[in-house]
């Protein structure tokens, strides 16, 4: 496989795969099942090539400011867009994440009976749509993914969602949309103000004040970042603007919420941390005391409501609201120092490895609770916690599986919860004392709602429940899918440093240059550069 | 003298202008053909829709190959635009373009009517006749370079337009919607013809390229120029003529508060001829508009500069309220080309926000800033892109339209339930039009409206207002969502109610066929953006010299 093309296989074999699913016939559902299980297979086989081909100490020359496997093409040459995709240490984590969760998730699709043709084309091209996303280095490419995403994500949950489908479906569509107005804007800001263009590596630069020529002026950043700000909180989904994923992650058909709770919600962390906070270092730099708060806040409220709720999957949805409050949290805890190279900046770099770290273990805990909880609807057709009860007597093997995940959300030490949670709330005390208290008392709340969850659902008195006589021990791809992230929830849980060996440099310079570029003496030189 | 006046005229004629106007050429050879058909009664055997559709064809062609001349490298030849039949009519690669698009839309129109079957065999050459005559009119509209052709152009677009619109006889509601056309459209033009004698009057001729010379001369340069009281008695007059001319085009563009005859045409007339209106009519008004507004400001007094920068922040406000009450009306529709119409209003908005942002551009050009050329020539790009894809996808959704009505005999969106998984080529060719319609990637509509954003951004550099109808026009992709996406959600979401019509529908068939030619072209546009990105550049370019 040639290193030059890899990136764009890996974005547009789903595409074309469901393309040629239009020469299935719609009636012969076994075959279009193994047709789009094969295309995630190859899919996800294409990320760990690209796994097996990252160089972990790449010699400088073989980068391309920082990316690996750089590609760029003239796509719009009058308006200066390229199509250019790259992966660096930020961003190859979450491809795998896309890929594995995928292939799961069109495993767990193997009850979907309506319109499966219809269904698979949809859930094929969303993949195509994610792995654009994380891949693209130009601001409209990205966009153009961002958005295509849209469409199917609209579709499979309105057609083969819950009772209140149309309502989730529609609610879904408006808030990213409205965010992806504002992320528009904000393009269209940083298009004119950079000499025209969409680069997103050249628009980091010209942001952190490198370009001989272009500044971008603190009351700009802090506009332009606020607009990308809200574009991407609501994807992530941080409060007050998250009121979209409960009533999706509830309609939304099992594998579909994996795949919003496993992938979407991560594009909002990626988003800041490869767009808003490089672009806009200063606009960032001016928000993080909110920023923190509003983690914090996420995680206190997210665990709050979780604790509220008697619909299964909706207590799921709102623990992610809690979880994901960790990833702001730690992309913010950005405290500038005296000078340059102020100790500080090692928190932050903790801090920002810990929320890329919490977005890929929050990827395997709630794509997996999401799982769990589908298993049990596929049975009994209810969510409701107060009629469960006494399932560990019945599906021994299911609980037990369960409960490894259901910990793993948890933050339990030794799976992977345990470390985005531990080192985003130890990064936050060097940056606020006060708020990292705060953060690391959701902990316990974290943990009472998740037992109680469990007690309430696997434990306690006999299932009296409807439907009690469908409660079959677990299918054979069902145990798949399970022990598969059980697995990676223990391994990551185990070995942090796997991932973050991959992070780790990526984010170093990351932060050093973000840093770098705050400092009065910085901003005065680029200042000078300008005139 | 005379003599040697009329060799030269005769001269001219033969070698510029009859060749440049071969497409108007061929049009009238079809129209005359059509009538001829039926006095000498061959219509029997030549059915009246090829020999439209040959017509057009040929017009087509021959449009193309004016196009590559205008697009080939000679430098003489193509950098500049240069007039014909004595300055009545101007030639450059803009008109080379729009011409194009029109005569490209015009084949696809007719191929919709021959799948659709109306109008049925006898009224074939009555309808015709209109169609073809109604687009002569709109190509004079393109070319035309003179006070005069502006009203001869878009009467001769328009009178046509007033029967087609009441073409389905004995239907009540199209006979009305007919009238109303005419009574609105006798007003407007009325109104404009005024507007147009007070522009002549006032400068001696009515030739655009005069114009700018003689508005220079009676405007003068410098700060005080305008507290003169003649001259500042010709500031008012000069206003309210520009005002009355724009009713007019108002009118021709609905746009509010001119729009009231939009909703009621397009749904008492057949959805045919409402796609050709929405589309054919509003591209030639613009192209015709955007010459106008640019032979007026051509003159370049410093004098003028802030009358200029606010008529682009009017165009821009109106252009804003007629895209959000286009979006909101749209809202509470039932009837599939009563939306549709709401969504002609709402796009006619977006379209005028490029024209007010090549306003104040331009405005900011003679405030001194040169490099503004290049930029405003960007926003006339813009417009042209969004022109090109706005042909396919309103066309798109006015046709699938129309053939769903050849199936269920409705056009109640109510009545579209379950349509989705029952004609798949169907509800997925009106997927693709109506998103890209709301501006969502990767269809061509996000790129033309990207392309209008983009300029107006820019143009707010200029004057801050452009932000402020950036951020409305933003808003209303937003809310526009809510109606588009309704159909889509009638089609996919709900079942197909017991009962009905069971429809089966082909993807290979001539009409499916029809469908995958209109739809594939809005995907493309939004993918391989270069191509006609470039042709409109190199159009928009001509502009501005």
């Amino acid at each position: 496989m040639s290193s030059e093309n890899l990136l764009s296989l890996i974005v547009f074999l789903p595409a074309a795969w469901s393309l040629l699913l239009l020469a299935f016939d719609g009636k012969n559902a076994d075959a279009i099942r193994y047709f789009g299980l094969i295309g995630t297979a190859l899919t996800f086989g294409l990320t760990l090539q690209l796994l097996s081909q990252y160089d972990l100490t790449p010699a400088p020359e073989q980068l391309h400011d920082g990316m690996q496997f750089y590609f760029s093409w003239d796509w719009i040459p009058n308006w200066n867009v390229h199509y250019s995709l790259g992966v660096d240490g930020i961003s190859l984590p979450l491809v795998l994440l896309t890929g594995l969760v995928s292939l799961l998730a069109m495993i767990a699709s193997w009850s979907i009976e309506k319109h499966l043709k219809g269904y698979v084309m949809l859930f094929l091209i969303l993949e195509t749509g994610m792995m654009g996303v994380f891949l693209s280095l130009d601001f409209l490419l990205f966009y153009v993914f961002w958005e295509v995403m849209l469409l199917p994500m609209y579709f499979l949950i309105g057609v083969w969602g819950g009772p209140r489908r149309e309502y989730a479906a529609i609610k879904f569509f408006l808030y990213t949309l409205a965010g992806g107005v504002l992320m528009l804007i904000a393009m269209l800001m940083l298009y004119f103000a950079s000499g025209n263009s969409f680069d997103l590596l050249h628009l980091a630069q010209v942001g952190q004040g490198q370009v001989k020529g272009f500044a971008f002026t603190k009351e700009f950043q802090i506009t332009a970042f606020l607009l990308l700000f809200i574009g991407f909180a609501i994807k992530l989904p941080s409060f007050p603007f998250h009121t979209w994923l409960p009533d999706a992650h509830v309609e939304a058909p099992t594998p579909i919420s994996m795949i919003l709770a496993g992938v979407l919600l991560k594009m909002g962390g990626y988003g800041l941390i490869r767009l808003a906070f490089p672009i806009c270092p200063l606009g960032a730099q001016y928000c993080a005391y909110g920023m923190v708060a509003l983690g914090v806040f996420s995680i206190i409220y997210g665990a709050f409501a979780a604790l509220a709720q008697t619909d299964f999957k909706r207590l799921v949805a709102y623990s992610s609201v809690s979880h994901m409050g960790y990833v702001l949290l730690g992309l913010a805890v950005w405290k500038v120092g005296e000078k340059a190279g102020d100790p500080n900046l090692h928190y932050w770099r903790m801090g920002v490895n810990a929320a890329m770290f919490q977005m890929i273990a929050h990827g395997i805990s709630s794509t997996g609770m999401f799982f769990m909880v589908g298993i049990l609807y596929d049975r009994v057709h209810h969510r409701d916690l107060n009629q469960f009860g006494g399932i560990a007597g019945l599906m021994p093997h299911y609980t037990g599986l369960a409960a490894g995940i259901f910990f793993a959300g948890l933050g339990l030490p030794g799976l992977c919860g345990f470390i985005g949670e531990i080192f985003s709330v130890l990064s936050c005390w060097s940056f606020d004392k006060t708020l990292a208290i705060i953060a690391a008392s959701g902990v316990i709340l974290t943990a009472g709602y998740i037992l109680w969850t469990m007690q309430r659902v696997y434990f306690g008195p006999a299932y009296k429940g409807p439907h009690g006589e469908a409660l079959v021990p677990l299918l054979g791809r069902e145990k798949f899918v399970a022990y598969v992230l059980l697995a990676f929830a223990i391994a990551l849980g185990v070995f942090p440093n796997a991932l973050f060996q991959y992070m780790d440099p990526s984010v170093k310079t990351l932060v050093e240059n973000l840093d770098a570029s705050v400092h009065p003496q910085v901003i005065e030189t680029a200042a000078t550069l300008v005139q | 003298m005379f003599q040697e006046l009329l060799s030269k005229l005769l001269d001219e004629t033969a070698q510029h202008s009859l060749r440049l106007a071969g497409p108007e050429l061929a049009l009238t050879a079809g129209i005359v053909l059509l009538l001829l058909g039926r006095l000498l009664s061959f219509d029997r055997f030549v059915p009246p829709h090829w020999i439209a559709l040959i017509a057009t064809m040929a017009a087509f062609g021959l449009s193309l190959a004016v196009f590559y001349d205008a697009n080939r490298s000679d430098p003489e030849f193509s950098n500049h635009s240069f007039t014909y039949f004595s300055g009545l009519m101007a030639f450059d690669k803009f008109t080379a373009l729009v011409r194009l698009f029109l005569l490209l839309f015009l084949v696809f129109v007719l191929a919709l009517t021959v799948l659709s079957g109306i109008p049925d065999r006898d009224d074939g050459p009555d309808f015709y006749t209109l169609l073809l005559g109604a687009s002569i009119g709109m190509l004079l509209m393109c070319g035309a370079n003179n006070l005069l052709m502006v009203f001869l152009g878009i009467e001769m677009a328009s009178v046509p337009s007033y029967a087609m619109a009441g073409f389905l006889k004995g239907r009540k509601q199209g006979s009305e919607a007919a009238l109303k056309f005419v009574v609105f459209g006798a007003g407007a033009a009325g109104v404009m013809l005024y507007g147009i004698s007070l522009l002549a009057g006032m400068l001696g001729t009515g030739d655009f390229q005069e114009i700018g010379i003689r508005m220079a001369v009676l405007f003068g340069n410098g700060e005080g120029a305008l507290t003169d009281p003649v001259r500042a008695t010709a500031i008012r007059t000069l206003i309210l003529a520009v005002v009355m001319v724009f009713v007019g085009f108002a009118f021709k563009l609905s746009v509010v508060p001119f729009h009231f005859w939009t909703p009621d045409v397009f749904q008492g007339a057949p959805a045919e001829v409402g796609g050709f209106l929405s589309v054919a009519s509003k591209a030639a008004a613009f192209a015709l508009l955007t010459r106008l507004v640019l032979a007026l400001m051509a003159a370049g007094t410093t004098a003028l500069q802030d009358v200029y920068l606010t008529l682009g922040i009017a165009v821009g406000v109106i252009a804003a309220i007629t895209a959000t009450f286009g979006n909101l009306a749209a809202y509470s529709q039932t009837n599939m080309k009563r939306l549709l119409a709401y969504s002609t209003i709402a796009h006619a908005g977006y379209m005028l926000m490029a024209l007010a942002a090549m306003i104040v551009l331009q405005s900011g050009r003679i405030g001194g800033d040169a490099a503004l050329g290049e930029r405003s020539s960007h926003a006339v790009e813009g417009l042209l892109y969004y022109l090109a894809v706005y042909l396919f996808m309103n066309l798109g959704a006015f046709s699938i339209t129309a053939l769903i009505r050849n199936e269920i005999f409705s056009e109640e969106i109510e009545d579209y339930r379950g349509l989705g998984f029952q004609a798949p080529i169907l509800c997925v060719g009106m997927g693709i039009c109506l998103f890209s319609l709301v501006g969502l990637p990767p269809l061509g509509g996000f790129i033309g409206k990207l392309l209008i954003f983009a300029s107006l951004f820019d143009a707010g550099y200029v004057h801050w207002s452009m932000w402020a109808i950036l951020a409305i026009g933003g808003l209303n992709t937003v809310l526009s969502l809510f109606y588009y996406l309704n159909v889509l959600k009638t089609m996919y979401l709900s079942e197909r109610p017991t009962g009905a019509t069971t429809v089966t529908f082909p993807a290979l068939s001539s009409a499916g066929l029809y469908v995958i030619l209109v739809s594939a072209p809005i995907l493309w546009l939004g993918i391989d953006v270069s191509l006609v990105s470039n042709a409109a550049r190199r159009a928009a370019e001509v502009l501005f010299p």
